[in-house]
This record gives C-alpha cells, sequence and structure tokens, in this order.
C-alpha cells in the first residue's frame, strides 16, 4: 500500500500539562508574533519602517510620565473589574453583564454627586457613593443570580441584558441632569466645589491603582484560602458534588453575584468619582467585555491578571497611539487590536494540543521489515 | 484453523499516547465465525486496540489486516466501509429519535424510512432480536437501547462487531437473549469481538479468549480448554483467590427504618413506590436491579438528597434513640450527629471533583471545620496522605488532580474518605464498576472491615454473583417497588433475576 495514504498528514494530540515555564514561552512567541504581524501590516499599509512602529507603540502607553500613569490607572479599572468577574467565572457563572454592573454603580454615584452636593459634608457623600454605588452593582448581580436559580434562566442572556438596561437607564439621567442644557450630555459634576470628588492620593492617577492592587490581594486571598472560595469553587467544577456535601448551592450563587456585582460597582464609582466627574452612556468603555478576556486570559489568577490587564491595555494604547500618528482613524487601532487578540487567544490552543506531522517515509518501512 | 484467512488480523500493532503505551506489538487475529472474548484489566489496552479497528485511533506502528487484506482505518467512516462495527458501552442514541430513525442516522443517500423498517425488521428476524422501529429512545431500557445499537451497526452491513462490555447492565435474561443471538450472528458467518470482565460470561459465550495486560499481549487459548482461574492469572500475572470472605455478622441490630417510602423523580414518574425495609448494624444489605428501578434514588433519599413524597427514614442511634432523615439536608444530617457516608454511583461527577487534587477532594468533607473564615489545609493533607498509603494508592503524590489516577485508585479514594469519617451507616453505589479484579477485592475487603466494626452496609450492585457472595441479606427492586428481600446465603441467581424483572406473585411488570 502507498504510503502517501498511510496516515493523515496533519494529528492534533491533547498535551499533558505543560509545565509552566513552557506555557509562558508559547504565550511570549505568539505576543512577538502578533508583534510582528502588526509591524508588517503598518508598514505595509503606511510604509513605514517597523522598528519605528513599535517606538511608537511604546511610546503612546509609555511615552510620557503622563501616559504611563494613565496606562496603569486604565489598568488598574479594566483589572477591577476582571477581578470582580472572576468568582463568577470560577463558578461557572458567565457574568457578562459587568459592563452594566459598572455603569450603575458609577450611575448611584452620579446620583449622589448630583443631588446631594453640596447639601452634605463632602465626606459623607463619599460614604453615601461608594455605598449607593456597591449596592447598586451588586444589585444589578443579584437579579440575574435569582433567576438563575429560581427559574434556572440563562445567566450569559440575561447578566448582557441587565447591560442594556443600565446603558438605557443613564441615558435617561442624561437628559435629566444635562447641563449645560442643549448640550446633550451632563459635564462634570460640581466643577467649582468640587462635591464628591474622590480625594488625591498623591496625584490624581494612584487611587484607582491602590484600589486595586487591595482588591487583587483579597481575591486572589479570598478564591484560594477561604471557604467561601472553596465552595465557589466545588460549585464550579460540579454542582452534584456540592448539593453532595450539604452546601446550599442557591445561596453561594446568589452570595458570588452580590460580591462580584458590587466590585463591577466600585469599578464605576472610581470612574465617575475619581476619574471622570461625570457620566456617559460609554464611560466603562467596554471594559465589562475586555475583563472577561482578562480574566479568562490569567486562567481566572488573580496575580496573573495583574499581566493580561496591563498587556491589554498596552496594546490597546499603543494601537490607538499608531493610528493617530500615521493618521488612520481609530478603526485601524481596533484592527492592530483585534489582530494581538487573535494571536494571545489562540495561542492557548498550542498550550492545550500540540500538532504531529507525519513521520517520514523512510522510518515507516523500517519499521514494516 | 491455521489455513483459514482470519478476518481481523494485527501485526505488532502499537500504540502510545505521550509516555504511555497502550499497545505494545500486538498481534493477534479474530476468524469468521467466531466468537473472541478480549480479557485483560482495566488499563491493558483492550479499548484503545479496538478503537484502532473502529478508526477512532490509528495505530503507531505495526499493521491490521481484513480479510487478508492490509487496511488503513483512518476514521469511524474508513472502519464501516471494511464492515467493521463497534457497540460502545456508552450508547450514542438520540433520545428523541426512534429506534429506525437512529438506524438510519448518518447514513449517505436518500432517506427512506419505510424501506429501512422492513430491512430492520429482516435482520430482526433473522438473529432473534425484538426492536419496534417506531419506539422512542428516551422510552426504551438499557437491553431495547442496546439491541438498537447492534441492530445499527448490523443494519450498516457489519461482519466484523465489536461489544464493549456489553452485559454490564443487563439482567442475567437479558444476558441470556444477547448471548443467544450472539451464537446466530456466529452461526452467519460473522466475527464478534466480545470486551467483557465477567469469567463466566466468557465461558458460556466465547470460541476463544485473547489475553492483554498492561498493553502486551499474553497470549490466546480456546475457551473450552481453560478455566476462570487460569484466566485470571493471566490478566493479573499471578494467581489470585477468587473467593469474596463473608464473616458471620455479630447482633445486627436495626440502624436505619425505612418506612412506606414513596419518591417522585423531577419528571414525576413515581421512581420508588412504598417501600420498606431496614438496614442492619454489622450486616451487609445487597440493593438488586436493572439499572433505572430505583437504587440511586432510595440511597440519595436515604443520603439527604431526594426530595421524598411520603414516608420515613428514620436513623436509630446506638443508644436507640431515632431521629427522621427526611427532609434534611446532608449538611443537617451531619449536624445532628448522624454518621452516615455515602459513595455515590458517579464517582467524578458526585462524589469527587475530578479537575481538584487528592487532598482538596478530602475537603470536601473537612472544609466546615474551624470557625474562622479561612480552610483549615492541613487536616486533608494528611488524610489524603493516610488514604494513600494504607490503600496503596498508586499517584504520584497527594496534590495530583483526581481524575489522573484509574479508576480503582479513584475509587480508594473516595471510600478512604467516606469511611475516615467513622460512620455508623455506609451506603455504596456499584462500588465495584469499571474496577479491575485487585482493585475490587481491595474494596470487598473494606467493605467487610466496615462490617466487622458494627457498620451497617448498603451494597447496590449489577453483578449478581458478587451480590450473592458478599451480601447478608439481598433485597431486590423491579420498578421502584420492593420485589423481595433474600437471604444471601441461600438465595441463588436465577431466582434473583426473575425477581429483578417481575414483582413477586409472578405478574410480568412493564419495564
Amino acid at each position: 500500500m502507498n504510503n502517501n495514504t498511510r496516515e493523515p498528514l496533519i494529528h492534533v494530540v491533547k498535551r499533558k500539562a505543560l509545565p509552566w515555564y513552557k506555557a509562558w514561552a508559547i504565550r511570549g512567541i505568539a505576543i512577538l508574533a502578533a508583534l510582528i504581524v502588526c509591524a508588517v501590516i503598518t508598514a505595509i499599509v503606511t510604509g513605514y519602517n517597523p522598528i519605528k512602529v513599535y517606538a511608537t507603540m511604546l511610546s503612546g502607553a509609555f511615552g510620557s510620565a503622563r501616559r504611563c500613569w494613565v496606562t496603569f490607572q486604565n489598568t488598574a479599572i479594566l483589572l477591577i473589574i476582571a477581578l470582580a468577574l472572576t468568582p463568577a467565572f470560577k463558578m461557572k457563572f458567565w457574568n457578562i453583564g459587568g459592563e452594566g454592573q459598572a455603569l450603575i454603580g458609577g450611575l448611584a454615584a452620579a446620583a449622589c454627586m448630583v443631588c446631594l452636593g453640596d447639601k452634605l459634608p463632602n465626606g459623607l457623600i463619599i460614604v453615601l457613593m461608594l455605598i449607593s454605588g456597591l449596592v447598586a452593582g451588586a444589585l444589578w448581580g443579584l437579579i440575574p443570580a435569582l433567576f438563575k436559580v429560581k427559574w434556572n434562566t440563562n445567566e450569559t442572556l440575561s447578566t448582557l441584558m441587565m447591560n442594556y438596561i443600565a446603558i438605557q437607564l443613564v441615558a435617561y439621567y442624561t437628559v435629566v441632569w444635562e447641563s449645560p442644557k442643549g448640550s446633550g450630555k451632563i459635564g462634570v459634576i460640581n466643577p467649582n466645589t468640587m462635591s464628591g470628588w474622590l480625594p488625591e492620593i498623591g496625584n490624581k492617577y494612584l487611587l484607582p491603582i491602590l484600589v486595586s492592587v487591595l482588591i487583587t490581594a483579597f481575591m486572589y486571598v479570598y478564591i484560594k484560602y477561604s471557604k467561601h472560595g472553596y465552595e465557589i469553587r466545588v460549585v464550579g467544577e460540579s454542582v452534584a458534588t456540592a448539593k453532595y456535601v450539604g452546601m446550599k448551592v442557591n445561596l453561594i450563587v446568589i452570595r458570588t453575584m452580590l460580591l462580584s456585582g458590587a466590585l463591577c460597582g466600585l469599578a464605576g464609582v472610581l470612574l465617575v468619582g475619581g476619574i471622570n466627574h461625570t457620566i456617559t452612556t460609554t464611560i466603562v468603555n467596554n471594559q465589562g467585555f475586555t475583563g472577561v478576556l482578562v480574566s479568562w486570559l490569567a486562567k481566572f489568577n488573580p496575580a496573573a491578571m495583574i499581566a493580561t490587564s496591563l498587556l491589554i491595555v498596552f496594546f490597546g494604547r499603543g494601537a490607538g497611539e499608531i493610528s493617530s500618528v500615521v493618521g488612520l482613524n481609530e478603526s485601524f487601532s481596533d484592527i492592530l487590536t483585534g489582530l494581538i487578540l487573535f494571536f494571545i487567544i489562540g495561542c492557548e490552543f498550542f498550550i492545550t494540543y500540540k500538532v504531529v506531522f507525519r513521520k517520514n517515509a523512510r522510518k515507516e518501512e523500517t519499521n514494516h521489515d | 484453523m491455521e489455513n483459514r484467512i482470519p478476518a481481523v488480523e494485527y501485526r505488532n500493532v502499537t500504540k502510545t499516547f505521550g509516555t504511555t503505551i497502550a499497545n505494545n506489538k500486538v498481534s493477534m487475529e479474530v476468524y469468521e465465525g467466531e466468537i473472541l472474548a478480549l480479557l485483560g484489566e482495566n488499563g491493558s489496552g483492550k479499548t484503545t486496540l479496538m478503537n484502532m479497528l473502529s478508526g477512532i485511533y490509528y495505530p503507531d506502528e505495526g499493521q491490521i489486516f481484513i480479510h487478508g487484506k492490509e487496511a488503513v482505518i483512518r476514521s469511524p467512516h474508513d472502519a464501516f466501509k471494511l464492515g467493521i462495527g463497534m457497540v460502545h458501552q456508552h450508547f450514542k442514541l438520540i433520545d428523541v429519535l426512534t429506534a429506525a430513525e437512529n438506524i438510519v442516522l448518518g447514513l449517505e443517500g436518500r432517506l427512506d424510512l419505510k424501506a429501512a423498517t422492513v430491512k430492520i425488521q429482516e435482520i430482526c428476524d433473522k438473529y432473534g432480536f425484538a426492536v419496534d422501529p417506531g419506539k422512542k429512545v428516551y422510552n426504551m431500557s438499557v437491553s431495547e437501547k442496546q439491541t438498537v445499537e447492534i441492530v445499527k451497526v448490523l443494519f450498516r452491513g457489519a461482519d466484523i462487531l465489536i461489544l464493549d462490555e456489553p452485559t454490564a447492565v443487563l439482567t442475567p435474561q437479558e444476558t441470556d437473549k444477547l448471548f443467544s443471538v450472539i451464537r446466530n450472528m456466529k452461526a452467519d458467518g460473522k466475527s464478534v469481538i466480545i470486551i467483557t470482565h465477567k469469567l463466566h460470561e466468557v465461558e458460556a459465550v466465547s470460541d476463544r479468549v485473547a489475553v492483554l495486560r498492561k498493553g502486551e499481549y499474553i497470549g490466546q487459548m480456546n475457551t473450552r480448554d481453560t478455566n476462570a482461574a487460569e484466566m485470571t492469572s493471566m490478566m493479573v500475572g499471578r494467581s489470585v483467590s477468587l473467593n469474596i470472605e463473608r464473616p458471620e455478622p455479630i447482633h445486627p441490630t436495626d440502624r436505619v427504618i425505612i418506612d412506606h417510602l414513596n419518591v417522585r423523580g423531577s419528571d414525576g414518574v413515581m421512581k420508588l413506590q412504598d417501600v420498606s425495609f431496614s438496614i442492619r448494624s454489622g450486616e451487609i444489605l445487597g440493593i438488586a436491579g436493572i439499572s433505572g428501578c430505583g437504587q440511586k434514588e432510595l440511597l440519595e433519599a436515604i443520603a439527604g438528597l431526594q426530595p421524598t413524597e411520603s414516608g420515613s427514614i428514620r436513623y436509630v442511634g446506638e443508644d436507640g434513640h431515632s431521629e427522621e432523615l427526611i427532609g434534611k439536608d446532608p449538611k443537617k444530617i451531619n449536624d445532628m450527629g448522624v454518621a452516615l457516608s455515602f459513595v455515590p454511583e458517579d464517582r467524578l461527577g458526585m462524589g469527587l471533583v475530578g479537575s481538584r487534587k487528592l487532598a482538596a477532594n478530602m475537603m470536601l468533607r473537612s472544609f466546615r471545620r474551624g470557625k474562622g473564615f479561612f480552610t483549615d489545609r492541613k487536616y486533608p493533607y494528611d488524610l489524603a496522605q493516610t488514604v494513600v498509603d494504607e490503600l496503596e494508592v498508586v499517584t504520584p503524590d497527594v496534590l495530583t488532580p483526581v481524575s489522573k489516577l484509574s479508576g480503582g485508585n479513584v475509587q480508594k479514594i473516595l471510600v478512604g474518605r467516606e469511611i475516615a469519617a467513622a460512620p455508623k451507616v455506609l451506603l455504596t453505589a456499584y462500588a465495584v464498576r469499571g474496577l479491575d479484579i485487585n482493585s475490587s477485592y481491595t474494596i470487598y475487603n473494606l467493605l467487610n472491615q466496615q462490617k466487622q466494626k458494627g457498620v451497617a452496609v448498603v451494597y447496590v450492585g449489577e453483578d449478581l454473583d458478587v451480590l450473592l457472595e458478599l451480601s447478608d441479606r439481598i433485597l431486590v427492586l423491579c420498578s421502584g417497588k420492593v420485589s423481595g428481600i433474600v437471604d444471601g446465603r441461600s438465595a441463588d441467581k436465577e431466582s434473583i433475576g426473575l425477581m429483578m424483572t417481575k414483582l413477586k406473585g409472578g405478574s410480568e411488570n412493564e419495564q
């Protein structure tokens, strides 16, 4: 029989667990490949020298002290949202409503600023903003959780739909609180008294960064060492096992979604009260979805999320800088970001599987003797 | 036999997975009109060898000849064209379709259900099957589903059939029926390869036996020239005593009293009706019944996992004080001081978490210990170490995920954890399913040790021979009703088999 038909050309074989350094080497290669492809495409489209493309990306993210701080601040917000989603994902509760949970948290904070600004002491307003933001986010997490435990509805759909409710609510209040009238936006709230603005620590970028560090540490310990974290992991692996050892699965689902929603709400409070001092329907800027990616890429490990969120923010800002320098619109930056994500996510396939090519014909023949 | 061309011939076939050698230079053959029993412990490479014939795996080295011609079997489709059909242990049928629809599913050409039905009927008449082509799969018993799987393979014109543990879920009577069909196929000139663990079935049905051990082909012999002891020692590599001990119970007293228990399943069908019996200390109570007759619901009701409709389940403590268990979840039952352990049927889906480490699995029972916010990680780690040492679990360390262990070792971890809780009642469901001979005997010994400690042990099993050797009393269930309770020392297999399908009094039952 003809050797050519003996064996398929390519086998895809599941790997045994790779040692961590090999897995990271594969990821490193993927990032490198992403950079090369981005440079080649930019060079073809614009005639830029590839080295200059990299320099532009780096300068976009880290080119000045201010750019560094903005990069780290953006990373911090993305990280907080990713961390907030993580306990739900560990439980295999696919919360893709981070966007809405953060937005509604921000709306609650904005409401405190608009309605109570200059009427109560600043400290009290900030406390109320925090409480109402956490509660609003938790409520946005609670509703899909209740639907899930009561009627077993699909949480992916219900959390997603809650996003649109939050967006519409913000759109409604944009009209109610419009300032100045006719501008179609809210504008900076309390611009003179700065009532309800979160305090600056060191500089105006540091507060979210510190909060993100605290939440990273908390989430790491909570998932890995606490009884709650253990319950979450067991429910995620097998509801039958959880029931078998007498865990109250419904209670755990609700409790975890309250936590997840509340932390997203906190990110919203930071965005509104600490960074933008206003609210728009796009203030969360799709980070509720990007956070899903950050959490997955880090394999739900809170410590690794620091790296994955920084990576995503770096590429996003770098790609944005390229398109503005070469005078292309932001679609070009979206194309580059998309390419980069394709490589980063695609490389996970090669970490789980390996591709084996057909052994050469000579070796086949020696086996046939 | 020597001058016949074999229907299937393996020549030096090797298959490796990573560093594991599943089959090492296996050469063997199967002839036309022959029933070959393929024997071997778990992990000996039987299924891998068969999967290479049915196109699921491709050999790394060596050749396979079908009817004397070298064959390239790269996909199940290639296998089907060569007339090879495999009936898997887990049926691959679509519940909402009828038998006939399942049988023609995936065939090329125009869909003609009428013609197919006629052909199905012909096959059934020829080999003695009973299939209703219009019956939906979800209405079928396990044995009917299996029949559909076999007819499906024959419908496609297979003349080489592979049956992977076909009798694991059948009653003795259903097994006899299957064997007579297999003999008809043999008479028709087909080659049948049957994988099984039950040696008396090998003796009953096969012409020849081939034995694998650790991926190596050990040898073959004619069934009439061999016996169970020889086959076992070839499989295991040394001689093994095949007797299960049955110590006399010491002062049996009622530990759990089940009274007029009724359970309705989530689909609204009654799973248990008017079930009354007692579980006694120092005794092994065997529970026999065809699959789906309510064993699962019964054990889960006792363990607090299955909502009940009416009746009572009372736990009687050693001081005579009794507690009602109905309406309480496992945590509450445990909090009341009822020492109840449960080894469920679904080991990795219910009793353990497959992807987690051994130590983390020990924590399932102990994670609530201590008042604080954090889990105590030392106790489960130590317990895992103890279980691994005492039950001789084969594992690199206690930080290995349970799913990486073999079936027998997984079961040792589960049983070890449940026994470590010092239970007064130990419920086990299919405790040796899929386990090899050595591991099975380890489990029997563990259950006997518990019995001698005065624990009330429940053993739900599917192998009637084992039930009859191990149990002091046997409760037989039929369609959710108690069909009788017999003495394990005096009962016989045939009468239990009949009780499993008919309620006492002899009236034929639906399921």
